[in-house]
Parts: C-alpha cells; sequence; structure tokens
C-alpha cells in the first residue's frame, strides 16, 4: 500500500513515507498503517466535530444516572400540575423552563430532557450491541468462508442468500410477540432487558449479511497476496495465516462496516420501536417518543421537534465519523 | 539442518516429469507439462522463457504452494510431490521462495521485523542468540540498516522491499532459494544491486538457486545452468556458457537473438520469432514451438522430440533438427 503526496492530508513530517525512503523519527520507529490512519483522522475537521459529538452523546449516555441525580429528575417523574386541562404542558415551547430543559411531555407530564437521555443510553446500547453481535457473526463467517472456499464459501454464501431473502418489517412485526408469549404468559408483566434483547438479535440476524460479503470479498483478494503465498511457503497454520496475515489487513474493513451499521441500527430501533414492535413504554426510546409526539402535532410541536433533533444528530454524527474513518484508513476512497 | 544419508547421494533437486494442469473450462490448461532437471547444491539453475511458458508455475510447484497434476519432486532425499503439510513442515525452511511484486509479498501491517522474523516464528525456530539478533543480521546481510526493524514495508523503497523479502527467504537458513522474478518489478538501476546481492549470497551462503526470469542478461550474470522453456516443457537445458554461445534449439536461439544490444549472444537478427505462443490449452501436436519455428519439417507435426542430450555434454535439446547449420535441405514449411 503506497501512499502518494496527495492521498489525504498527511502531515508533513510523514509525507514522505510513500517511496521515497523511509521518513525520520526520534526513535526510529516507523508508522503503522494504523497510527498513519489515525494521524490522518486527526487532520480531519469533519472527523474531529464528528467525534466530538459522539464523545458526547457517549458519555452522556453513559453517564445518565448521574445526570439524573444532578437534574433532580427521572425518566418516570411526572409533573401533572405543570400541564394545562388538555393535558399540554403550561408555559412557551411544551413548556420550556429553567427547571425542564426541554419541557415535558403532555397527558403525563414527564420531563423530556431525561427521558431523551436515557432514550440515548437505550439506543445507543441497541445499536453498539446488535453492530458489535453483527460484526462478530459476519467476521467469522466472512474469513471462513473466503478464507477455506470450497463447500463451506458454498454453504455460507447460500446462508446470506437466504438471509437476505427474508422480509425484515414482517420478521420484525411477528417475531418479538411470538418470542414473548414464548417465554412469558399472557398476563405476566415482560421485562425491558427482553424486549432490548430481543431487538438486538433480530438486528444481529439481518444485519450481518453485508459484513460477511465485503469481508469474504477482502480475504479473497488478501488471499492471493504474495505475503500470503509466502507465510504458506514458510509453512504456517490456519491460526497464523488468519490471525497474523489476514485480520490485521482486515481491521480497516471491519472497523468502517461497524461505523456504517451502527446509524442502521439506531434509525432502526426508533423505526421499530415507533411502529410498536420494538421496545415497551417503559423503557425510554426515541422511536416511542416520535410515536407519541405524533398526536399532539399540532398542539405541542415541541414534543416532536426535541427527540427528532437528537436522533438526527447522532445518526449524522455517526454517519460523518464513519466517512472519515474510512477515508483515513483508505486515502484512495476518498472523493 | 538433517543431513540424511539421501542427501549426500543425489542432487538437492529432482524434478521428474512434472506437471501442473489447471482444469478451466473448456479443457485443462496445461501451465506445466512434464518437466525433467536437477539442482545439485549450492548449483544455480536459470530457467527462462517468454511470459506464460510456466516459469512461475514451476517455482510455485517446486516450493509446494501448489500441488503437482504429475510427476514427482524429490527434495533432499524427500519426496514433495503429494506431502501435506505436516510432510512439508521439517523441509519448509530448507526450501524457499522470493516473490517477484516487492509490494505484495510484504504483509503492510507488520513492521519488517517481524516480517523477516516469519518463517522462524512460524516453524518454532530460536535462532541462537535470539531471533531479535538473526533479524538484525539478515537485514545487514541484505544491506539494510537493522535499526529500521520496526518500521512498516510503505516506508520502504521496491528495492529495500525486495531485500527485506529476500531477508525473509534466507531466516531459515535455506539450502534452496527459489527466485520468482526477483528483479522484474525494479528499476533498472536497483535491479543490478539486487542482482549482485543475490549472486554474493549464493557465493558466501552456498545456497542452490532457481532463479525464473524473461531477462536473458539477468539469467546469464546469475546462473550457472540454464533451462530454456516453451509451452509448460523445458527445449534446452545446459550449461551457461553452452546455452548462450552454443544453442541449438531454434527456440533459444530466436530468444538470443531476440535481446537487444547483446548481439555478442548467438547469431543476432538470424532468427526471429513471429506471433505469440499458441495457448496451453490445446498446444500444437508433435513439436510445441513447430508453430512459430522456421525450421520445422512435417516430422515436428507428428513427433514430440525428446531432450535429448548431444555430443554426450551437459546439454540437452528437445528438436528433431537442432543445431545452428542449415537444413540439409529445402524446409517444409509445417502445416498451421
Amino acid at each position: 500500500m503506497s501512499l502518494s503526496p496527495a492521498a489525504g492530508p498527511v502531515p508533513a513530517a510523514i509525507g514522505s513515507g510513500g517511496t521515497a525512503g523511509p521518513p525520520r523519527d526520534r526513535r526510529g520507529a516507523g508508522h503503522s498503517p494504523g497510527r498513519l490512519a489515525w494521524l490522518r483522522l486527526r487532520a480531519d475537521r469533519t472527523a474531529l466535530a464528528s467525534g466530538a459529538a459522539l464523545v458526547l452523546f457517549l458519555l452522556v449516555a453513559l453517564a445518565a444516572p448521574l445526570i439524573e441525580l444532578t437534574y433532580g429528575i427521572g425518566p418516570r417523574d411526572q409533573f401533572q400540575d405543570r400541564l394545562d386541562g388538555f393535558g399540554l404542558p403550561l408555559g412557551r415551547a411544551g413548556g420550556v423552563s429553567g427547571e425542564h430543559f426541554f419541557g415535558l411531555e403532555p397527558r403525563l407530564g414527564r420531563d423530556i430532557f431525561i427521558r431523551l437521555v436515557y432514550g440515548l443510553r437505550t439506543s445507543l446500547f441497541v445499536a453498539l450491541a446488535a453492530a458489535v453481535l453483527t460484526s462478530v457473526i459476519g467476521v467469522v463467517l466472512g474469513t471462513l468462508a473466503g478464507y477455506l472456499g470450497g463447500w463451506l464459501d458454498a454453504v455460507v454464501t447460500w446462508i446470506t442468500d437466504l438471509t437476505l431473502a427474508l422480509p425484515f418489517l414482517v420478521v420484525a412485526l411477528v417475531l418479538p410477540p411470538m418470542l414473548t408469549l414464548r417465554f412469558y404468559g399472557q398476563r405476566d408483566t415482560v421485562p425491558a432487558a427482553f424486549g432490548v434483547g430481543v431487538l438486538i438479535v433480530i438486528f444481529a440476524v439481518f444485519g450481518w449479511t453485508g459484513t460477511a460479503r465485503l469481508i469474504r470479498g477482502q480475504v479473497i483478494a488478501l488471499r492471493e497476496r504474495e505475503f500470503v503465498a509466502a507465510a504458506r511457503a514458510s509453512g504456517a497454520g490456519p491460526w497464523h495465516m488468519l490471525f497474523r496475515e489476514l485480520l490485521p489487513n482486515l481491521r480497516a474493513p471491519i472497523l468502517v462496516s461497524f461505523s456504517l451499521t451502527v446509524p442502521q441500527f439506531v434509525t432502526g430501533e426508533a423505526a421499530l420501536s415507533f411502529i410498536g414492535v420494538g421496545l415497551t413504554e417503559e423503557t425510554p426510546s426515541f422511536g416511542r417518543m416520535i410515536y407519541q409526539s405524533l398526536e399532539y402535532l399540532q398542539t405541542d410541536p415541541a414534543f416532536v421537534l426535541f427527540p427528532g433533533v437528537v436522533i438526527f444528530a447522532l445518526v449524522l454524527a455517526v454517519n460523518l465519523f464513519g466517512d472519515a474513518l474510512r477515508d483515513a484508513l483508505d486515502p484512495k476512497s476518498a472523493g | 539442518m538433517t543431513d540424511g544419508p539421501a542427501d549426500e547421494a543425489g542432487p538437492l533437486l529432482r524434478v521428474r516429469g512434472l506437471t501442473k494442469h489447471f482444469p478451466v473450462r473448456g479443457g485443462p490448461v496445461r501451465a506445466v507439462d512434464g518437466l525433467d532437471f536437477e539442482v545439485r547444491a549450492g548449483e544455480t539453475l536459470g530457467l527462462v522463457g517468454e511470459s506464460g511458458c510456466g516459469k512461475s508455475t514451476t517455482g510455485r510447484l517446486l516450493v509446494r504452494l501448489l500441488e503437482p497434476t504429475g510427476g514427482s519432486i524429490e527434495f533432499a532425499g524427500h519426496d514433495l510431490t503429494h506431502a501435506g503439510r505436516r510432510h512439508l513442515r521439517p523441509l519448509r525452511g530448507q526450501l524457499q521462495i522470493i516473490f517477484q511484486d516487492p509490494y505484495a509479498s510484504l504483509n503492510p501491517r507488520h513492521p519488517v521485523g517481524r516480517i523477516i522474523a516469519m518463517p522462524l516464528r512460524v516453524n518454532r525456530i530460536d535462532p541462537p542468540g535470539g531471533t531479535r539478533a538473526r533479524v538484525r543480521e539478515l537485514m545487514e546481510r541484505v544491506g539494510l540498516n537493522p535499526e529500521h526493524h520496526n518500521r512498516y514495508p510503505h516506508e520502504f523503497s521496491g528495492g529495500q522491499r525486495q531485500r527485506v523479502g529476500i531477508a525473509r527467504a534466507l531466516a531459515t537458513e535455506p539450502r534452496l532459494v527459489v527466485a520468482d522474478e526477483p528483479v522484474s518489478a525494479l528499476d533498472v538501476s536497483i535491479q543490478a544491486q539486487v542482482v549482485n546481492l543475490l549472486r554474493r549470497l549464493h557465493r558466501d551462503l552456498g545456497l542452490a538457486l532457481v532463479l525464473i526470469s524473461h531477462d536473458l542478461a539477468v539469467v546469464r550474470h546469475l546462473c550457472q545452468r540454464v533451462a530454456v522453456m516453451y509451452l509448460g516443457r523445458i527445449v534446452e537445458i545446459g550449461d551457461r556458457d553452452d546455452i548462450y554461445h552454443r544453442p541449438q534449439h531454434p527456440y533459444t536461439r530466436a530468444l538470443l537473438a531476440a535481446v537487444p544490444h547483446v548481439g555478442q549472444f548467438g547469431p543476432a537478427g538470424r532468427l526471429r520469432l513471429t506471433g505469440e505462443a499458441p495457448t496451453p490449452l490445446d498446444p500444437p501436436s508433435g513439436c510445441r514451438f513447430r508453430t512459430r519455428c522456421p525450421r520445422a519439417r512435417e516430422r515436428c507435426a507428428v513427433e514430440e522430440p525428446a531432450l535429448v542430450r548431444r555430443d554426450g555434454g551437459g546439454q540437452a535439446t528437445a528438436c528433431h533438427f537442432p543445431g545452428p547449420d542449415p537444413l540439409p535441405a529445402e524446409p517444409v514449411r509445417a502445416m498451421a
């Protein structure tokens, strides 16, 4: 992999790292391709901005209980006394005040800000967990299919096609109630974690195909490279081949596909919760909030505004960061 | 190194009837179709020929990156022909390969020190003084600064990368190295350096070398013996001086005549190759070279010439009408 000087905003110190010869470095150590990507990422303003936003989102999600503590309001606390006779929040813009940053929900009178904080937590947890599962399944199947080939490749490809042929919405609509009935009775209360788990499983079952195909293609391309032949000619076993020769070269596509599946699952969770098959009412979720806000679109537009803006900002940040990451890892793919 | 009793007796490498057919639609591609040759310990053999004549396939067969369709490969008394990974394992270190493309042959994610140490690590060899010291020694030997062991391939030039590839091949102290077009991807100015490095290594380490190249000048510089391949077959094999100064096969003569500016090899300009080599999917009957051979006669289409020694010397030629002299009678153009 050679880096042409025009390939990206590489700092001058390493710009000579192409074919001109070893660059200068204080300790004589070279820059690994990973380190070069990091340097490119750091020099990219979009990456910095979207990365900072992502870190902020992550911190908020992680520190949700802390925020609840300092904010002094829980996600289930109701403030009926601040609603008018129609159940609409008193005050401007849906009841925005120093006490309730984003106002109150109509009818139930719950605080929107703290519900968004917890919704972010739910959303990011579901998306990240599903993306991790997706990547693991996709990388394992893709690598095995690409490296071993033969009948295993045929079987994996067949399962991939089968999975792609399954209608996502139908399964997503039918499966959660079925599973809920299977494990809990008609009248039992279903714990929130169960709904979250089912959602993650559905995303993973449908999401792995893209990663698997991508990784399979990469592995097939890498398999023909001469450094793999060199390892084989030296008698390297499959373990060395997979973990020492192939996987280090798959880090970039894995990271990129991971970063592209996360926003997909964020919106997916919101969409499923919106149509009512995702999470239950007690779990704070963007999708549920937007669904409820539809009733009040005319009377209390602020209710749809806040969750809408937050989910938009989150997905945008993840997507922008994913793009920047891809450009940093593979400068040739940039514009 | 294992020095079995079998080693002493015969040559280091003995290839008999080596064949590799690739199954494709429309019948097998006969990439390599019955090669016989030997390489003695410490000897350098050049394998020359046009693109597509099966040189590289032969190289990959020798180090068993490919499994032969037929024939046999014997290395240091061990039959490698269909040996599995477990059987090959103890021999891998003694039989190494240098690749053509210095960009593709080094893992871009590993520092060169780790690349060079890979064969040691894979074969769980702990060299005296440790792997680190061995890597330093190897880097010095191939003319690289040992301080650069933690740099990555992209930080090196093509020639330097090829040196890394050579150091990797030498890590396990092999007895035979197959060099597959080791300089053809390099700038001409760098080629000479790498060729000289290979020559020095051969001299200092007593390596046997199988050099695969289409560059007759490089082969002449490095090899004691030369085998000329055409369409998956050896058409002529012999000592370097015999091949370059007394070529018997018309193809060898044509190849030498095609070298620019080195007219002193063979009768320049007298034999000219026209057209392209026929497809190895459907090689011509009889002598494979007959479709392009100015000396071809009816017999060439019917009977395949065997690789036979002439005058009891080391030179063997697969031709019905060898030699530089004009044919006794007017040659009849073979039916195309």
